[in-house]
């Protein structure tokens, strides 16, 4: 009986320690947006401005290095969602229809996730595992001591690079299932290309489009925070950076998914 | 140990530039935390314009504590620390910038970024801090990867150095910017006994060349004794002596003759208190297993 009692004061330590972390990383995550938003807008003044090499940079990595595998996934989810349109359609002999259904999917649904959540696993963890390295190699220790601001070299060049590549993946993901949806649709249907693309462009609108891409920003937010959160906690040598690289893609994958419910209910109403 | 007279008369044979009458560190009472755990339970202590201060001590001391505190790097939970002649406490941001650019680092891993070349290392408190040219910053690194003998090495990864050039490209970088004062954390720790004298005679050539205070943590009892013109040794978060190799290697204490004679502290403890500290009471030592 005692030892139950024991072990059920143990699982409520252990849920509120949980919870302690939870909110103490949110709070971290908050404080490195808030220090990244003052050294992009104030370093001129601290005279340690953010450099644009170091943007470009990241952004070689972030965006333009993941172009092969965005490409080939979002053609391949457009393919997947015009099969399983066509699929369902065809019990209601509405299969002509499908173009709305894939549009609507790409653009305000698969092409940000996807994206995003192969921006966390690839990026994310990326910055995550960089930031635990150097952590524990005590370079973030050598910046400091320089009198250079870690946030500032590091964070701000990784955020802002997320959030124009995260975006700018993303219409191209768009682009790309779509496009592929629509060999597709031409192939099984024989609705030709142009029809298609006429189709898909009169469905959708400004909205739809801003719908998906406001969602990326979001998830490029989530991704850079997540991973700098996590590699800035690192503790124990090269296995502690092991654990936070994959507990930053866990983290950022799972923030990704309840963020697209949430955004999408909230857009919708 | 070595034959304390003969470290002495070593010493004596070897010229000492006199050490400034001006302090460029000054810690007061300095009491840290880790947690609940005080690491360093009021140590006091100064570093002179254009001495080597040697910190020493056990495993658990608190001098990578201390040197951390030193190079600003930690909270401390009370005490007061000037840092060439600024209280760190009372200084504005851009005070504190300005004061951090004038200490130089090289610590124990060299902490060399992995993803610049050794050139791009040396070069990046210049980049950051200055408003010179390219080419001039590159002359500046070359001149500075001469002083510590690593020329030709400044397109080189730092993965592709062996240990000793990893210390010594951080050395370059540490010194880059002249600064007043050279922090070096375990410089010969890993480095076999050739390559750690040489990096012994380069911090002894920084000093006198460049004028620098220089301080650095170790362990190593004879490169202390080389480079030292005052050791601090560290016992418990407290200080146990600061004085000359002289009056390190003279002294009377215990526990400054056990750490010089590599004696395990067990050794010298009343059994009765060893006894007590493995079994956990409120002694002063428990803190420390």
């Amino acid at each position: 009986m005692a030892d139950q009692k024991v072990s059920a004061v143990q699982k409520v330590e252990g849920v509120g320690k949980s919870a302690v972390g939870f909110v103490e990383a949110v709070g971290n995550g908050g404080i490195l947006v808030a220090e990244s938003v003052y050294w992009l807008l104030f370093g001129v003044r601290e005279r340690q401005p953010v450099r644009l090499s170091a943007v470009i940079q990241q952004m070689m990595e972030i965006g333009i290095n993941a172009i092969p595998i965005i490409l080939m996934l979002t053609g391949t989810i457009g393919v997947m969602l015009a099969i399983q349109g066509i699929h369902t359609l065809r019990i209601f002999g509405a299969e002509s229809r499908v173009t709305i259904g894939i549009a609507f999917s790409v653009v305000r649904e698969f092409a940000p996730l996807i994206t995003g959540i192969l921006v966390a696993g690839r990026s994310g963890s990326a910055l995550a595992a960089r930031i635990g390295t150097m952590k524990i190699n005590q370079e973030i220790d050598a910046l400091k001591v320089m009198g250079i601001n870690p946030t500032r070299f590091l964070v701000v060049p990784a955020l802002l690079a997320m959030l124009v590549m995260v975006p700018a993946l993303t219409l191209l993901g768009n682009f790309m299932g779509l496009f592929a949806a629509g060999l597709y649709v031409n192939a099984d249907l024989g609705i030709s290309l142009a029809a298609y693309a006429h189709d898909t462009i009169d469905i959708l609108s400004l909205d739809d489009l801003g719908h998906g891409l406001g969602k990326s920003c979001i998830f490029a937010i989530l991704i850079a925070v997540i991973g700098v959160v996590n590699g800035a906690g690192v503790q124990g040598g090269a296995e502690g950076v092991g654990k936070a690289t994959t507990r930053s893609v866990v983290q950022a994958i799972s923030a990704i998914i309840v963020t697209d419910m949430l955004f999408a209910f909230v857009a919708t109403r | 140990m070595r034959n304390p007279q003969t470290v002495i008369e070593e010493r004596k044979a070897r010229y000492r530039p006199e050490t400034g009458p001006d302090a460029v560190i000054e810690v007061e009472d300095l009491v840290t935390h880790y947690g609940e755990r005080m690491i360093l339970k009021g140590v006091s202590m100064g570093v002179l314009e254009n001495e080597i201060m040697v910190i020493m001590g056990g495993s658990g001391s608190g001098k990578s504590t201390l040197l951390r505190h030193l190079m600003a790097l930690e909270d401390k939970t009370s005490g007061t620390m000037r840092i060439l002649g600024k209280d760190i406490d009372q200084i504005s941001r851009q005070e504190f910038l300005d004061v951090r650019k004038k200490l130089g680092v090289a610590f124990q891993s060299g902490a060399l970024f992995s993803s610049m070349t050794v050139g791009e290392n040396i070069m990046l408190p210049l980049y950051e801090h200055t408003d010179l040219d390219a080419l001039t910053m590159e002359i500046m690194a070359r001149m500075k990867l001469e002083v510590v003998e690593l020329s030709g090495f400044e397109n080189l990864m730092p993965s592709e150095l062996s240990g000793g050039m990893i210390k010594r490209a951080a050395f370059a970088r540490a010194i880059v910017m002249d600064p007043k004062v050279l922090f070096c954390d375990e410089p010969s720790a890993g480095l076999d006994p050739v390559v750690a004298s040489a990096l012994d005679d380069l911090i002894l050539d920084m000093r006198d060349a460049m004028g620098m205070s220089i301080v650095v943590v170790t362990h190593e009892l004879d490169s202390a004794f080389k480079i030292a013109d005052r050791i601090t040794i560290l016992d418990r978060g407290e200080i146990l002596m600061i004085g000359t190799v002289e009056e390190v290697l003279n002294s009377d204490s215990d526990r400054v003759r056990a750490l010089l004679n590599r004696i395990p502290e067990e050794d010298n403890l009343d059994p009765d208190e060893y006894l007590a500290r493995l079994v956990g009471d409120n002694s002063p030592g428990t803190a420390h297993l």
